[in-house]
């Protein structure tokens, strides 16, 4: 038992105990939350830095041996996921000390937010496909849970579409499952790595990846199954919004990246020219639904799904620099996309309202506001020296050298989109003047704690910006890992076989 | 049996696809439904089904003797029910306070937040 590897999911487990034994203290819960979202921060880390060291890490739960028995594993991009779940964990708890009312907290509200987050915890840290489904389903029923939170019209509408959507993904996922051990004849991922290069027929193995593709792409949120998201990520409150924003969807691309490069590599020719395709449709169709709008979280709810399709092109790529592209983009956007969804909120706070026309004079109201709104609005769009454009400049070299020119024209365009609905939102709440003049709706400050994790997830932003080679360094490191799908069976099964 | 299973497969997508396209409610919990038992048989099916034969290791042997049932699919399946059950137990209590806030079951009428 390799205890770096089952604290991250055993902090939110003893967390989310602590928290319904405190149910009714409400001071009680909001300090054990805060605390068990450090440690689940500091935890992480070491996780990261313990396989950065001595490379990748292997827990066999219960001593059975790998391809029987329940496996964890932490390859480099698995333990940064992990850093990054911890990381808005923290964030989105620290923040919703002020911006969660208290009939929400009263209802569970940071006891669900630990069990989701050890649903995400989990999915990146098995290594066994079923596995991968019931974590799925333990983060999608807290998911559920959080989004219908406080039952108004708004909510309810968006969780009917957000609970069929995922539940169809969920069953789809399941029959891939189903067919996958019917063909092959085990679970454990590295097992089947293996095995899959022996089915006799390459077109079952192309069925199964297209399965998996679909069941995955709904979660991710990519071209044709999209439309839940925009549909109901802006109607929880938002801090609950900013944790879906910036983790929920990642978890399918996390999904998708391992299953395209540990699985199902026989037939790359295909599957990741599909891929390829449905990427390119992907930035183009978020980025004019969300040119079309004119409520901020709408058009930030839009952005998350043209985002998707940066770092599924990586994987549609598949070389070293691209997929490392990939891991970088999915560095920076989760760091960069929770910010921007927590300073809507503050937005909100300010003047009541989410819609652009009535938003207005925040430059002059809120001077700091609007700087700490500009960092991730220009890294969103890929500004230099921001991560954005990092990340973006990794990606279309890697476009460049694969002479893969339509995705990097695509992935150009759409950056300059994106800068568009960024000024937009920049010229509309921030530079006009105030639409209702002297009364504000709602004359809440903004508090500090609102205002820390905002600076704290910008601070970051602007640092991975400054100095990018470490991080490139280990996205780097990752995707090598990731090209080289030996590393991985053999920490698993060992080297014999 | 094979043959059979598979057909009561495709009937329960078919109908379960067929209910979640209608406008009602109670029909897309119940096509929800559907989809997952369907998946459910789908699993039991695909991994080889094996007639009276239990995967039990009988008492002079030390391994399973050659014909016997597969447990893992059926381990999956338990699995996939329980969570099927609670997920729909779930969307169930969603679509009734859905009816309950919204005061109708027509889905086209639920696209406020849409767009």
């Amino acid at each position: 038992m390799n205890l770096l590897l089952t604290l991250p999911l055993l902090i939110p487990l003893a967390t989310a105990t602590a928290l319904l034994l405190s149910w009714r203290y409400r001071r009680a819960q909001r300090f054990l939350s805060v605390v068990g979202a450090t440690a689940l921060l500091g935890s992480s880390l070491g996780l990261l830095s313990s396989v950065w060291r001595h490379g990748i890490h292997v827990s066999q739960i219960g001593n059975w041996p790998a391809p029987f028995g329940i496996t964890l594993v932490a390859d480099l991009l698995s333990a940064t996921m992990v850093v990054l779940a911890g990381l808005v964990g923290l964030v989105v708890v620290v923040y919703s000390l002020v911006s969660i009312d208290a009939r929400r907290e009263s209802f569970g509200y940071h006891w669900l937010l630990h069990i989701l987050l050890m649903g995400v915890c989990g999915s990146f840290l098995t290594g066994d496909i079923f596995n991968l489904y019931v974590w799925f389903e333990v983060m999608l029923i807290a998911s559920f849970v959080l989004m219908t939170l406080g039952g108004e019209r708004a909510q309810l509408e968006g969780a009917i579409k957000y609970v069929t959507l995922n539940l169809m993904s969920s069953a789809l996922f399941l029959a891939a499952i189903g067919i996958l051990y019917g063909a092959v004849g085990t679970l454990n991922m590295a097992d089947l790595a293996r095995q899959l290069n022996t089915v006799s027929s390459p077109g079952l193995a192309t069925t199964l990846a297209i399965l998996f593709l679909i069941s995955f792409g709904i979660k991710a949120a990519v071209f044709p199954f999209f439309t839940w998201l925009p549909a109901s990520y802006h109607t929880p409150p938002v801090a609950i919004s900013a944790i879906f924003a910036g983790l929920l969807t990642k978890v399918g691309v996390y999904a998708l990246i391992r299953v395209f490069t540990l699985l199902f590599v026989q037939d790359v020719g295909y599957t990741h020219s599909v891929i390829l395709v449905i990427a390119g449709l992907t930035m183009v169709t978020g980025v004019l639904g969300a040119a079309a709008q004119r409520e901020v979280r709408r058009i930030l709810s839009f952005h998350i799904v043209s985002q998707i399709g940066y770092m599924i092109m990586g994987l549609g790529l598949l070389t070293p620099m691209a997929l490392a592209g990939s891991v970088f983009y999915l560095i920076h956007h989760i760091i960069v996309k929770t910010n921007l969804f927590l300073i809507s909120g503050v937005m909100h706070r300010l003047r009541g309202t989410y819609l652009l026309a009535q938003l207005g004079g925040l430059y002059q109201a809120a001077p700091l506001l609007a700087l700490l709104f500009l960092i991730p609005a220009s890294s969103l769009a890929g500004i230099p020296p921001l991560s954005g454009f990092w990340a973006k400049f990794v990606l279309v070299r890697a476009g460049l050298e694969s002479e893969q020119y339509v995705i990097v024209a695509t992935a150009l365009a759409v950056s300059l989109l994106t800068l568009f609905s960024m000024t937009k939102i920049w010229a509309e709440a921030f530079w006009k003047p105030s639409a209702n003049n002297g009364q504000r709706t709602a004359a809440e400050p903004a508090s500090l704690t609102l205002l820390l994790p905002i600076g704290a997830l910008a601070g970051l932003t602007v640092l991975i910006g400054l100095v990018a080679e470490p991080v490139f360094v280990l996205s780097w490191r990752a995707a090598e890992q990731l090209m080289n799908p030996a590393q991985y069976t053999e920490a698993v099964l060992g080297k014999t076989r | 049996m094979e043959t059979l299973l598979a057909l009561v497969i495709g009937g329960l997508y078919g109908a379960g696809l067929y209910l979640m396209m209608r406008r009602s409610m109670v029909k897309l919990i119940l096509g929800l439904v559907l989809l997952g038992h369907a998946a459910n048989l789908l699993i039991f099916t695909v991994s080889r089904l094996t007639r009276g034969q239990s995967p039990i290791v009988p008492p002079d042997q030390t391994t399973l003797v050659a014909p016997f049932a597969d447990p893992v699919p059926q381990a999956l399946v338990l699995t996939a029910i329980v969570i099927g059950f609670g997920v729909q137990a779930f969307a169930i209590v969603l679509l009734k306070r859905a009816h309950q806030v919204i005061g109708t079951d027509d889905l086209d009428q639920m696209n406020t937040t849409d767009t």
